[in-house]
């Protein structure tokens, strides 16, 4: 446990220094953004926000293979701490853009713009993880479900961008295309600096909340046997209760 | 093989004999077509406002049938003795999954009809070549999805809740591709042939489903 701690107090100071970082270029290296002004900032902040809760929602559904195929329980409790800090992070995301989308677009929902729309969608997905999963009792059942659900549901996240893509026209600047975008290299440089810090933002509130869980069982654990019982081999479950 | 037909068999005879799902079905349909005149106070619809309504009809239905899918199996037992049986996993998903084909192609008998007749839109016997196939390929996504969600839903306490709700993100995208299908089909200067991309979009999108769900099925129903 103690190497654990060590390892994630080393983890937060790095997150700390990136975000800190991220923000400092944001604010007073960036060039403003000639049409939008200063509210285009949010750019730095929303599109990393996104990338990062997508690339997690994914990651959910691999760590959900992780637990079809060995059983064990910590790709369970991997699969289920990645994909609830995603659904934070998305729904952060989303606030931010729609704030972004209100102050370029002068509206706060635009539903020509397929890129929020599918992202919307997937959010609705997600939010449905969380009601299956505890409905279920049996938490050997409950691991084996939401792996199941993680798995598809990761695959539904590009599907279902393509496919509402196609249903719409271009209205998302295109920053990131394959081109290398039309960003500046003053802005690019903002700009990973605060993809590279919101991921290991996500990356530490992910290790913090297992470490918290594990935590949680452990103490479980101990006072069961002190309490006399015949403790056993405790369902590790990652529900909240 | 044959234990899918069984199952398939054993789920259209108990249909036949109770008529509990199919008539449902039929009646909330007409009576959402009912609905939508009301709230729309159109006599007629076209374009893609006929497209909606046809779709959003459709899977109000598929819902009542995904909801009820595998409700004799867990409440008369059928999983267990499905899980005893020596046989493959995957016959139960099958079956099922062309049950609730059949289910919304029957459902479809009625309902095309009734759309028809009740909202008048233009130009659906013209195209109606187009129209049957996109709906042939908007059952295939029903049928796949639909019986996967219902799988997950069944053992979970809120299966009502749960099914539904995760069911309508994930067919989204495959209705997404339905309406903008139809909607050009309805139009007065239609040409009478869907646009190949939403085709393509919807055979893809229920090829991939139903490889994702035929390789986690199992995983499902195992005790």
């Amino acid at each position: 446990m103690s190497t654990h701690v060590r390892h994630l107090r080393g983890l937060t100071v790095v997150t700390a220094l990136m975000i800190t970082a991220g923000l400092a270029l944001t604010f007073f290296y960036a060039p403003l953004d000639a049409e939008q002004g200063f509210v285009q900032k949010i750019f730095y902040i929303h599109v990393p926000l996104a990338i990062v809760s997508l690339v997690g929602f994914c990651l959910g559904g691999v760590y959900g293979i992780g637990y079809l195929r060995t059983g064990k329980r910590i790709w369970d409790m991997r699969s289920y701490c990645a994909i609830h800090m995603s659904l934070i992070f998305s729904v952060g995301g989303l606030v931010a853009g729609s704030i972004w989308a209100k102050a370029s677009w002068g509206h706060w929902w635009v539903w020509s713009d397929p890129t929020l729309v599918s992202y919307l969608i997937v959010i609705l997905l997600y939010c449905t993880y969380q009601p299956m999963r505890f409905s279920i009792e049996d938490p050997e059942r409950q691991a084996r479900y939401a792996a199941v659900f993680s798995i598809v549901a990761g695959a539904f996240v590009p599907i279902n961008f393509i496919i509402v893509n196609l249903s719409s026209e271009y209205l998302h600047p295109r920053v990131l295309n394959l081109e290398g975008g039309a960003m500046p290299g003053s802005m690019k440089l903002a700009f990973y600096t605060s993809l590279v810090a919101i991921a290991l933002l996500f990356a530490t509130l992910m290790k913090y909340e297992m470490a918290a869980k594990e935590l949680r069982i452990e103490t479980r654990r101990l006072r069961r046997r002190l309490l006399g019982d015949d403790a056993g081999p405790l369902a590790r479950t990652a529900s909240p209760s | 093989m044959r234990t899918a037909a069984a199952i398939l068999r054993k789920d259209l005879l108990l249909e036949l004999r109770t008529l509990e799902t199919l008539p449902s079905m039929a009646l909330l349909s007409i009576s959402t077509f009912v609905i939508f005149h009301f709230g729309l106070n159109r006599d007629s619809l076209s374009g893609q406002l006929a497209a909606g309504v046809f779709t959003v009809t459709l899977l109000f239905a598929a819902m009542l049938a995904i909801n009820r899918l595998f409700l004799a199996e867990r409440e008369q037992g059928g999983f267990d003795a499905f899980l005893l049986a020596p046989v493959d996993r995957t016959a139960m998903f099958a079956a099922k999954a062309t049950a609730l084909f059949i289910f919304m192609v029957a459902l479809e008998l009625v309902a095309v009809p009734a759309f028809a007749l009740l909202l008048a839109p233009p130009r659906l016997g013209h195209s109606l070549a187009g129209f049957v196939l996109l709906l042939v390929l908007a059952d295939g996504a029903f049928a796949v999805i639909g019986t996967f969600v219902s799988a997950l839903a069944v053992h979970t306490r809120a299966r009502d809740l749960i099914g539904p709700i995760i069911g309508l993100p994930l067919m989204l995208p495959a209705l997404i591709a339905t309406a903008r299908g139809i909607g050009p089909l309805l139009t007065a200067n239609s040409s009478g042939s869907p646009q190949l991309k939403w085709l393509l979009v919807l055979a893809l999108y229920d090829l991939f489903n139903a490889l994702l769900a035929v390789g986690l099925f199992d995983y499902l129903i195992e005790e």
